[in-house]
């Protein structure tokens, strides 16, 4: 086995480890620690959350690659030889859903195949039936009874999640009780029973899908016969990185334009806003588009720079989320210069003119930490807004490389399909689903987090 | 007044001059001319010879700023930066590839374009306001936390879902409409779907938008000046508070109206409308970068047309604001 | 929010000469037309937390009844309460009013509405933000009379502009047509006066009506009420923080304290002979005009010669410049060693302006400024720096004085830091836990972040701020006038102590020329970016020549 380092997997782990100081450092304070109580203290805020976390711990783990080696034929040859194929812990933890691989369609838990082709039987004639699939209930002797199986295996994965998720819940009680010996009652006012609801469900689920998504194909099969579960799972990654890169690439840019703008002002400022106006003048799917297209004949050219296909995709996807970042970017430049304006207006830091305090300083003491908010707000809301995106971008054509599993590249073959009888449903619906449940769970979870941050929503409705 | 928007329109011209540098540095100096060429006629087997001569078809094989072979004003008028970057200034966008005249075409496909865009646009903003309105009298119950879910549910919905849903019931199962296609003659009955699809996809966003505008009005001082004068809700809804919340609901929305002429390019691919969406989604597929330069420009011109409505709005819908 | 507090200086002479102002006796339930009896309020789903905890009072024809507090003590919550407009987080948990023997609470939401505006009306503290933006003056006013009478058309027009001429508005049938960011904010009160009388209600609330408005204005404000409950014999709530205001309209007074009623009494009686000690403290606030604060003749520390600072005007089709804006249009005025000059003036007479350029904050347009013996103005950034440490700044807003990210340590501390005082940082520490002692903080105060503190609190923590770093001048730019009257007085006290001590000298900003005995030795008074007067301060409060400050002074009551 040999890790591999995608530059997305990179980018991914910096961005888990920027989003953790970020927090650490916006709740040493007790005022942003009261705004994330607030949050938190609401159940709606505690599922969504912990859905989120899911979907991101699912990412994360698909994004750490490596190279199985190959079984040593050749004894002359001490040196291991590797796949060309990456494999990710994801992988690993789906077992075989991804080899499962059919010839066709298949209906979701079906045991045959989506049409009918010409078979033999045993004693040498040719007829036309549903083919039996390869890879779906063969573990049971009679297929009659497949239904009874089906309730069964899925009853046992579901105790077993029971199970699992019982011992992390008791795990946690345990903690808890002592950390308020100690400390008295910090995480009270977290609603635990929604967590702890939220969670089980969510092992609940995961244990089903990877125990009965071995044995039958829980959403069927796509055109070429792949596990359509297997390949939603697969698009998550995608999802969530393009949901967090996008922003996360321009972010620098964006904070240190949008800063500079509104605390010099002067020339500065107005190069920055005939930089952001230009930018947004453009229409920004023609200037996806535009891009993606030249960075695809770039690569087409430059073959030589990527070693496995899989690298050519990261590549194109990279650039892809650093489009999306350039259109996004001018929103979060025009609000953080806005707000750089009204704090450098504001009494505190004219007080550290007052004492001789240097630009630099006074930017990073004393506007950074006070615009955080903005961006914490701009980088939840644009998280939904950028996984819709992808779909709709990978519709057109110019989305993610299509060898890389993602909703968008699902959709987009499906649809093609729509107009066949009996309606081929599943992978859409499957899709959908996924993306579905992701966005809400975000944008409900972003809503909180505004009300919270956002100083025009957060004290609401308190006069004198 | 008038001096306001002759010097937006002053300011206008830097930025049009920055995004033609943007698209030229983009079309012919990241990616060369070669490399369309190689890009258009395939990667293999193809001679320098092929190459050459798709350049000449194009007009592509003149060099990027300066042509020393040439004297006077040909030295520059004779490059590919005056041909296919400055000419755009005057609305000459050249030939697609295909030999087409994009000017023409862009005048012929712009009305199919506008007959979805514009009702869509309309429907849409009149029903969110409407839907967004009805919500706010009962700001504060039950039923508005719940159609606040509603509106947050519908928008988490991709839009490409509303399109295959709604193309798949109402065309393919109900037949009440035709599936795709486009008759100037009888325009409605291919439009009425995409733009109930466009209308529908779109409330989840604007009414919970337009809601937090009329509960940021209805918090305002002078409504609680109003209730003290003693008018009923319906009337401090309608009197106050809708007058109010229109300016940014307004100005909100008039920056897009110009960008309507360019059409939707999803929607108008899956209903087969033959306006500029499907025109800039056609040429993006067959990776036509004269068309695609020329929207870009049409694109930026118009979203500047859109600041300048947009603050003249302003003037109009808020007594407050004088432009100067 | 609270702008302008007007401190009261009482002259118990010319309580005898006017004849309103006599006393008189106690209001009894037969007169009184609206009732209040036990009322309480309460936060929505959280009733153990009450805003109001059972207050009782009477409304009068023809009287003015005023309900006195600090912000916070729950006076605006009641006038709400009795107009049924409570914000959505609060509810009315028992109680009773009563309006002409009808309890207010049985209405239906419907026959509410035709009490509002009609029977009870309402007059609010910012005049520009309660008016519709949107509407013009003269539709704002119509609406209530199309509400609650039948006049429509030509007599409606006609109604409109006789309650504007009756509220005092000049040409009014052209001002009907203007909208309320048109006029001038003493006018936009009396648009809201004249909707509020439209329909020649019996009640009058008025919450803190001239608060928001300058001093010569409010006195012409509060006229305009007394006169209309004496001519159209409207019982009045007036809701007030301003011991001034109370004072020169009142009849009966009413103390509120943290959602209760503490005292009571007839305003006559109320001055003379308050029973509370948190009344007293009110009323004791005021300053003394016998003792002024006598002139030493030290070195001169600042000098500002003939400053002016401009700000251009831009027009046309390429931005030209105009012409300016003339902030502060050559002044000039010295501060010695150990002294405080009072910088007076109304809103936008640039007295702010003239404290920022002599901070090099803005740049002056002419004239010289001279500290210590060097000329300051015109220094660049950099070689500005040595000299921050000497001139300090303290300003309005405790709120936005302090970044929120900040505990109070590393505030203090910046400015040392970024001054290079040479100190280590066990000196620093000593030194930041001596001034907040020296501020009346504790010790421990200094971990905490600057939302964790009172107004009151947080300037101090200002002074603090400021005094870190030893400076020779404090220019204080309204300092008190975000404070509490209470509190107001104990900062005030705070800075003399210091001066005592330190010897600092303060140019001391404010729009409120009562605060002047309690703390300054030189008064200059500003009006539209010119010195007017510049003075002793003792001639100027007692012997004042100009007529600005003439019409200042008499805006405020004072003894003897």
């Amino acid at each position: 086995m040999k890790p591999v380092i995608l530059w997305s997997d990179l980018l991914i782990f910096i961005l888990i480890v920027f989003i953790s100081l970020f927090l650490r450092g916006m709740a040493k304070n007790p005022q942003v620690r009261t705004k994330w109580k607030q949050v938190f203290s609401k159940k709606l805020g505690v599922s969504t959350f912990i859905i989120v976390c899911a979907y991101v711990f699912i990412a994360f783990i698909d994004s750490l690659h490596f190279q199985k080696a190959l079984p040593n034929i050749d004894q002359h040859i001490t040196e291991t030889r590797y796949e060309t194929k990456l494999t990710s812990v994801l992988d690993l933890a789906l077992g075989e859903m991804n080899t499962n691989i059919e010839r066709t369609y298949s209906y979701p838990f079906s045991l045959k195949s989506y049409s009918k082709s010409m078979l033999k039987d045993d004693s040498g004639n040719l007829y036309r039936d549903f083919e039996r699939l390869n890879h779906a209930g063969t573990h049971i002797d009679n297929d009659k009874n497949y239904v009874s199986d089906i309730i069964w295996q899925s009853a046992v994965s579901i105790f077993f999640g029971l199970f699992l998720s019982l011992f992390i819940i008791g795990l946690h009680k345990i903690w808890l009780i002592r950390s308020n010996g100690q400390n008295h009652n910090v995480y009270n006012y977290i609603p635990w029973n929604t967590a702890y609801i939220t969670l089980t469900c969510v092992v609940i689920l995961v244990a089903w899908m990877l125990h009965v998504g071995n044995l039958y194909h829980i959403l069927g099969t796509d055109m070429s016969g792949n596990d359509v579960l297997y390949k939603t799972l697969k698009g998550i990654r995608t999802g969530v990185l393009i949901g967090t890169l996008a922003t996360l690439i321009m972010l620098p840019i964006a904070i240190l334009l949008g800063i500079s703008a509104g605390y010099f002002k002067g020339w500065i400022d107005d190069g920055v806003q005939y930089l952001y106006t230009t930018l947004s003048s453009i229409p920004s799917i023609l200037l996806i588009a535009a891009s993606v297209l030249l960075f695809d004949v770039y690569i087409n050219n430059n073959q030589q720079l990527f070693e496995l296909g899989i690298e050519k995709a990261d590549a194109r996807f990279l650039a892809l989320c650093f489009i999306l970042g350039v259109t996004s970017w001018a929103t979060l430049c025009r609000l953080l210069r806005a707000e750089t304006l009204k704090i450098s207006q504001l009494d505190y830091v004219q007080a550290a003119h007052a004492f001789g305090v240097g630009h630099a300083r006074i930017i990073l003491r004393h506007i950074l930490p006070n615009v955080g908010h903005i961006i914490l707000i701009t980088f939840i809301l644009d998280f939904s807004m950028l996984i819709l995106a992808e779909a709709v971008l990978s519709y057109i054509g110019i989305g993610v490389d299509p060898s890389m599993a993602s909703w968008g590249n699902m959709i987009n073959l499906a649809r093609s399909e729509l107009a066949r009888e009996p309606t081929i449903w599943w992978t859409l619906a499957g899709a959908f689903t996924f993306m579905f449940t992701l966005v809400l769970a975000a944008n409900l979870f972003s809503d909180l987090v505004q009300d919270a941050f956002d100083p025009r929503t957060a004290n609401g409705g308190h006069h004198d | 007044m008038l001096s306001y928007i002759i010097r937006r329109t002053l300011y206008a011209i830097p930025i049009l001059i920055g995004v033609n540098i943007l698209t030229f540095v983009l079309f012919f100096v990241i990616n060369s001319p070669d490399d369309m060429a190689r890009a258009h006629l395939g990667d293999k087997y193809i001679t320098e010879e092929d190459i050459d001569n798709w350049k000449i078809q194009k007009g592509y094989d003149k060099p990027l700023f300066i042509n020393s072979s040439e004297s006077g004003f040909d030295k520059f008028s004779e490059t590919i930066f005056f041909n296919n970057s400055l000419k755009l200034f005057v609305f000459d966008f050249g030939q697609a590839d295909d030999g087409r005249n994009i000017t023409a075409d862009i005048k012929q496909r712009m009305w199919p374009s506008l007959a979805f865009a514009l009702p869509n646009f309309i429907v849409g903003l009149v029903i969110n306001i409407c839907v967004a309105l009805l919500v706010i009298m009962f700001r504060g119950t039950k039923l508005d936390q719940t159609a606040v879910a509603i509106f947050v549910s519908l928008l988490s919905i991709s839009y490409l879902f509303y399109i295959i849903v709604g193309q798949y019931f109402f065309a393919k199962t109900w037949k009440l409409v035709p599936i795709s296609g486009y008759l100037p003659s009888e325009p409605w009955k291919f439009l009425i779907l995409p733009i109930l699809i466009g209308v529908i996809s779109g409330i989840g966003q604007g009414a919970r938008l337009y809601r937090t505008f009329f509960l940021e009005e209805a918090g305002k001082d002078y409504a609680r000046t109003a209730r003290a004068k003693g008018v009923t809700e319906i009337q401090l809804l309608f009197k106050h508070i809708l007058p109010n919340a229109l300016i940014p609901i307004l100005t909100g929305v008039v920056v897009v109206i110009p960008i309507l002429f360019m059409g939707a390019l999803v929607m108008e691919s899956f209903f087969g409308i033959p306006g500029l969406g499907s025109y800039m989604l056609d040429a993006i597929r067959s990776q036509d970068f004269a068309i695609v330069r020329s929207m870009v420009f049409i694109g930026s011109v118009l979203y500047i047309i859109g600041l300048i409505l947009t603050d003249i709005s302003y003037t109009w819908a808020d007594p407050r604001v004088r432009l100067s | 929010m609270i702008h302008g507090q007007q401190m009261v200086v009482i002259m118990i002479s010319e309580l005898m000469e006017t004849g309103i102002q006599q006393p008189r006796p106690m209001s009894d339930h037969k007169t009184a037309i609206l009732t209040v009896r036990d009322l309480k309020v309460s936060l929505k789903g959280d009733s153990s937390n009450e805003i109001i905890k059972g207050i009782d009072f009477d409304l009068v024809p023809g009287k003015i009844i005023a309900l006195v507090g600090e912000s916070g003590s729950g006076k605006s919550i009641s006038s709400l309460a009795i107009m049924r407009l409570l914000p959505d987080a609060l509810k009315i948990t028992s109680g009773d009013i009563r309006f002409k023997n009808e309890s207010l609470f049985s209405l239906t939401e419907k026959q509410m509405q035709s009490i509002r505006g009609r029977k009870v009306a309402m007059i609010f503290q910012d005049a520009l933000s309660s008016l519709n933006p949107v509407q013009t003056v003269g539709e704002q006013i119509a609406e209530t009379l199309e509400l609650h009478t039948r006049l429509r058309g030509e007599k409606l027009s006609h109604r409109v502009i006789e309650l504007m001429n009756e509220v005092g508005i000049p040409d009014s049938e052209t001002r009907a047509s203007w909208y309320p960011h048109q006029m001038s904010g003493g006018q936009q009160q009396r648009i809201m006066i004249a909707i509020a009388l439209a329909c020649e209600p019996d009640i009058l609330i008025a919450d803190e009506p001239t608060t928001a408005l300058d001093v010569t204005i409010q006195k012409q404000i509060l006229k305009l009420i007394t006169d209309l409950t004496i001519s159209r014999n409207l019982a009045v709530l007036l809701i007030t923080h301003d011991m001034g205001v109370v004072y020169h309209t009142a009849d009966t007074v009413y103390v509120m304290y943290q959602g209760e009623i503490i005292e009571k009494d007839e305003k006559y009686d109320f001055f003379k002979n308050p029973k509370q000690a948190y009344s007293k403290e009110l009323i004791n606030s005021l300053p003394d005009l016998k003792r002024f604060l006598s002139l030493e003749n030290k070195a001169p520390l600042l000098e500002v010669r003939n400053t002016k600072v401009y700000f251009p005007i831009q027009k046309g089709l390429f931005q030209r410049v105009t012409g300016y804006v003339k902030a502060v249009d050559g002044i000039s005025f010295e501060i010695k060693q150990g002294e405080t000059l009072a910088l007076v003036g109304e809103s936008g007479s640039g007295k702010s302006t003239i404290g920022r350029a002599i901070l090099n904050l803005e740049n002056a347009t002419g004239g010289e400024i001279w500290f210590c013996g060097r000329r300051i103005d015109r220094l660049s950034r950099k070689s500005m720096l040595p000299l921050r440490k000497d001139i300090q700044v303290i300003f309005q807003n405790p709120y936005s004085s302090m970044n929120p990210r900040m505990t109070v340590e590393q505030i203090i501390k910046e400015g040392m830091i970024s001054l290079k005082l040479n100190l280590t940082n066990t000196e620093m520490d000593e030194r930041i836990s001596e001034l907040l002692l020296r501020v009346k903080l504790e010790k421990e105060h200094r971990h905490r972040y600057p939302h964790e503190f009172s107004g009151g609190q947080r300037q101090r923590i200002a002074i603090a701020r400021a005094l870190a770093v030893e400076p020779k001048l404090i220019i204080c730019d309204e300092p008190t006038s975000a404070l509490d009257v209470s509190v107001r007085a104990q900062v005030l006290e705070l800075l003399k102590e210091l001066q005592d001590s330190f010897g600092v000298s303060y140019l001391f900003i404010t729009h409120d020329l009562s605060l002047v005995p309690h703390i300054a030795h030189k008064v200059a008074v500003m009006q539209n970016g010119k010195l007017v007067e510049y003075g002793k301060a003792e001639d100027i409060m007692t012997i004042p020549k100009e007529n600005y400050t003439k019409n200042l002074l008499s805006a405020v009551p004072k003894i003897q």
